[in-house]
């Protein structure tokens, strides 16, 4: 028995339009030249298997939210503190609810709380770098940390990832899966990184935050704003409408 | 039908999400009350020159052992929910680039024409030098129903093993490596 119900094919996820996701094999970010698929895809129609996925229960799954990555130290982090906020929407624009977001990061020398993090920049006692939290009822999200530094990688000769934080979202289903990067505005090395530049110049924009007065904290945080947006719908069923 | 607001681009997980992303029970899906027939799913993620990839995050989702989803979009009330079971699980490879979870038997969910598919985890690999994720499913060599699954018979049949996880010992174990390049590479989804 496999059960009737409302699932339609229209309620899957609109394909990702050209463009819109680097490739996998990029050659200028050396790693992917050895881990990138050659064969092709294989398209296949999104079923309840890749239209669903975990939406809830998040603090069962995960543990409870970490909002403040400055907080449970003895003291305080070294650095810029930051405010960053914005919210979760799907292509029409529709807030994403109640959905999870990772974030992790470098500490404001640019290092990782990583054993295989080896980058002769001081370890900061009173900073890990990893949160989570869940978007509220309209998609918002909003997250306290420090400003996180550039650091050096061995993809090629004097490079240098841009200031970045990692991000990990679900969305409603397993077929809106995203892990991305937030870089900074006015970084010079965004220009030169292979990572921001596997996709096109005005696609990488997106992952660039906006600095922003009314997000900033006064005599305490800047403040920035990053929105995501996810695959919407392929039909917009009542169900979704809401 | 895609005007609206663009996509946020994919970018890599890089090799330092260890401290943030795997979390206690992300390897075990299964509680003591969770009902269903206990498996072991395990295996090794290699590139192309066959060394184990140390730094991937595989993920899994599945129903539960009835076949039903646990999404507001399943709303097939006649099979019941699992209340001990969520379907999700997380695990990061090790130095070797093993990957292992404890689960139970999935049922059978209705595919794109309605008829059944047959038992399958969906699954994401993230890692160092994978811009985006990769999406794979898992199914189970003992089950005869493979050979009537839609999402199988899509796929090239020389191909079709690299997507078939082999039964051993009988606890049971699955053995599912994910080769992401080259000989006997995996078969990867777009959707």
């Amino acid at each position: 028995m496999v059960g009737s119900g409302k699932y339609t094919a229209a309620m899957g996820f609109r394909p990702e339009p050209p463009g819109s996701q680097p490739p996998y094999f990029h050659e200028a970010y050396r790693c992917t030249v050895k881990r990138a698929p050659l064969q092709p895809l294989v398209p296949i129609p999104q079923t309840l298997s890749e239209i669903t996925g975990p939406t809830c229960d998040w603090p069962r799954l995960m543990g409870s939210a970490i909002a403040d990555l400055t907080a449970g130290f003895k003291g305080e982090p070294l650095g810029e503190r930051i405010v960053v906020s914005g919210r979760v929407l799907d292509e029409d624009g529709r807030p994403v609810r109640r959905t999870m977001i990772e974030i992790w990061q470098a500490n404001s020398a640019g290092r990782y709380v990583h054993e295989s993090d080896q980058h002769p920049a001081p370890l900061d006692p009173n900073f890990t770098g990893a949160g989570r939290v869940e978007t509220d009822d309209d998609g918002n999200y909003r997250v306290m940390t420090v400003k996180p530094g550039a650091y050096p990688w061995r993809n090629h000769d004097n490079a240098w990832r841009p200031a970045h934080i990692h991000f990990s979202l679900f969305g409603p289903g397993f077929g809106t899966r995203l892990v991305t990067q937030m870089y900074f505005p006015g970084d010079p090395l965004i220009e030169i990184d292979p990572i921001a530049n596997s996709v096109g110049p005005d696609v990488r924009a997106r992952l660039i935050s906006r600095f922003d007065l009314a997000t900033t904290l006064p005599e305490f945080a800047l403040g920035y704003r990053f929105d995501f947006v996810l695959r919407g719908r392929l039909a917009t069923p009542m169900e979704h409408a809401r | 039908m895609s005007e609206g607001l663009p996509l946020t681009p994919s970018q890599t997980a890089g090799p330092f999400f260890g401290f943030a992303l795997p979390y206690a029970s992300g390897q075990t899906l299964v509680a003591p009350d969770t009902r269903g027939e206990r498996i072991a799913i395990h295996g090794i993620v290699r590139d192309a020159d066959g060394f184990g990839v140390s730094d991937a995050l595989i993920e899994i989702w599945q129903a539960n052992a009835t076949g039903r989803y646990a999404h507001a979009d399943d709303d097939r009330s006649e099979i019941a929910l699992d209340p001990a079971f969520i379907g999700f699980g997380r695990c990061p490879t090790d130095l070797e680039g093993r990957y292992r979870f404890t689960t139970i038997r999935p049922g059978r969910v209705p595919g794109p024409d309605g008829a059944a598919q047959a038992p399958h985890v969906t699954v994401s690999v993230f890692a160092r030098g994978l811009l985006k994720r990769l999406a794979t499913r898992i199914y189970f060599s003992d089950e005869t129903v493979n050979e009537d699954d839609a999402i199988l018979a899509m796929v090239d049949p020389a191909r079709r093993s690299t997507l078939i996880a082999s039964r051993e010992g009988a606890e049971p174990s699955y053995r599912f490596d994910i080769v992401l390049q080259g000989d006997g590479e995996t078969v990867f989804f777009a959707y």
